[in-house]
């Protein structure tokens, strides 16, 4: 479980990013930070390895207060995988992915037989292994990303906006493949993202921020979606237009679902029927 | 021509102690440079004046520096080691620049992903800053190793036997071959170079071929003709 309890961040030239955040992340689970650019989420998750340290409150990992840890150690069981994925341009595939496990002193063969396996779990074809980054595609890049994430076998999982970068097929691809993952491994998941169908999608829980790390309303997605909190929640989630404001219209005996630009959905099945 | 056949023991010995001369200035450049350019890099409040004080040193004269040093340091005037101190002097002063642009052009991104990965400050630079400086400090050795091999041929005028006493001599004796073969040979030296650490770089540096490598290579080239020998 991850505790944060009236943190702020106040960065050297005065801005204020973070201010009086308070939230549990708990364990085995998803929390989704969703919002928009500059709402401080970044800055949230990097508070948690130490990449950012908090200058006001306390964040702490199983009741153990992040500050009083060795931010090296920390960030050494952590996993993080980032918006365009990071890779070292210099090393090839299987090395980015267990660069942290070498660091942490675990011999090459015994590495690189994780990475091979790693590659497996996240869905990499092994005979990528010896290529470098840019010989890779944006798609292929990510799960680079996410394996070396993986690597250490952390507990915790930071992933900043991890999918923001590659086409939407892909991206729907990369979150199938997140969210059967997460089923087997069950990692305390920090994920950021600014797009609330994503949000809403990994989420088992969504904590919508406006600026300065506000929470503007915090939930699994179907209470947002059923009680959008204020006037912002609503318009954020785009509750009362386009795709999201659902309704039933009777055609040829059948009841059809229809979006708010009145295009076609669906068709609403009994739940009997269904099963 | 005749002259070249008649020479070619002269020409040849000339050639191999210009190459020997040429690459102690580089190599001791390199060195000096890449430490005193991460310095520059690594605190802002030393950039200004350590980038300001070595390129002013490439301001000085060649003639002035190889005349001043031998007082200064307590050698003999004639001695080769003044041209390699001198030559040394004007590698550190172009090469300081490029190892901290160098420095600076590893991508934000990655150095953040190293940081959260768990690589320590040292740790860091030598896995992760030095390597992705790689392609720009290489280029701008090249720029450095195209320098010194043309400057040595100054060195004849405090008595170094190089290629530049080809110059010298055909000069005074009015013998075009002679200043003709100079001039060559000294480019040859200088594109011989230029390939072997073109050819080093991608040894060591294998990540940069390849389409993406291409582009790095470009921006490196870039950044070193801006900042070519005046
Ligand atoms: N190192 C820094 N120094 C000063 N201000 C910063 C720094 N990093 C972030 N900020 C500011 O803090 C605020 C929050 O930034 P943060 O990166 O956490 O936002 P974000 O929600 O991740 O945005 P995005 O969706 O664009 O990534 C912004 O106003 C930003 O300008
Ligand atoms: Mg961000």
């Amino acid at each position: 479980m991850i505790e944060f309890r009236g943190v702020g961040k106040r960065f050297a030239d005065g801005t204020d990013a973070v201010i009086d955040f308070s939230l549990v992340m708990p364990s085995h689970q998803v929390t989704v930070l969703v919002g928009s650019s500059g709402s401080g989420k970044t800055t949230i998750l990097r508070m948690i390895n130490r990449m950012v340290d908090a200058t006001e409150g306390e964040v702490e990992i199983d009741g153990e207060n992040v500050a009083t840890l060795e931010p090296v150690q920390l960030r050494r069981r952590i996993g993080y995988v980032m918006q365009s994925a990071g890779l070292l341009p210099h090393r090839r595939v299987l090395d980015n992915i267990t660069t942290v496990p070498r660091l942490n002193g675990m011999g090459r063969a015994t590495a690189d037989e994780l990475g091979l396996s790693l590659m497996d779990t996240v869905g990499l074809d092994r005979s990528l292994a010896r290529r470098y980054p840019h010989q890779l595609s944006g798609g292929q890049q990510q799960r680079v990303g996410v394996a070396r994430g993986l690597a250490v076998d952390p507990n915790i999982l930071l992933m900043d906006e991890p999918f923001g970068a590659v086409d939407p097929i892909v991206r729907a691809d990369l979150q199938a493949e997140l969210m059967r993952l997460q089923r087997d491994i069950g990692k305390t998941v920090v994920f950021v993202t600014h797009d609330i169908d994503e949000a809403f999608l990994l989420g088992d829980q969504v904590v919508i921020l406006a600026t300065g790390g506000v929470i503007a309303q915090k939930g699994t997605p179907a209470e947002i979606l059923a009680n959008p909190a204020s006037d912002f929640v609503a318009d954020f989630i785009g509750a009362d237009r386009g795709r999201r404001s659902l309704r039933i219209v009777e055609q040829a005996g059948r009841r059809i679902v229809v979006d708010g630009d009145g295009r076609a959905a669906g068709v609403l099945t009994d739940d009997s029927a269904a099963r | 021509m005749n002259w070249v056949a008649a020479n070619l023991d002269l020409i040849v010995e000339l050639t191999l102690t210009h190459a020997r001369l040429s690459l102690l200035p580089i190599l001791i450049g390199f060195v000096i440079a890449v430490p005193l350019g991460a310095f520059a890099w690594r605190f802002r409040w030393a950039r200004g004046l350590t980038l300001t004080v070595v390129g002013l040193l490439y301001t000085i004269p060649s003639l002035a520096l190889f005349v001043l040093l031998p007082p200064i340091i307590g050698i003999s005037f004639l001695s080769e080691l003044n041209v390699t101190i001198a030559l040394s002097i004007y590698a550190v002063a172009l090469m300081t620049r490029s190892a901290t642009e160098a420095l600076e052009s590893v991508d934000p991104d990655v150095r953040g992903a190293a940081a959260a990965m768990g690589y320590s400050g040292w740790g860091r630079f030598w896995a992760v800053d030095l390597p992705l400086a790689g392609p720009v400090l290489l280029a701008g050795l090249r720029v450095v190793s195209v320098s010194t091999v043309s400057l040595v041929t100054v060195g004849v005028l405090v008595g170094s036997r190089n290629l530049g006493y080809l110059f010298l001599n055909g000069l005074q004796r009015g013998i075009v071959a002679e200043i003709a073969t100079g001039i060559v040979m000294t480019v040859v030296i200088a594109v011989v170079f230029d390939l072997l650490l073109a050819l080093a770089g991608r040894l060591v540096m294998p990540w940069t071929r390849g389409a993406d490598g291409g582009r790095t290579r470009r921006a490196a080239r870039r950044i070193a003709l801006t900042e070519g020998p005046a």
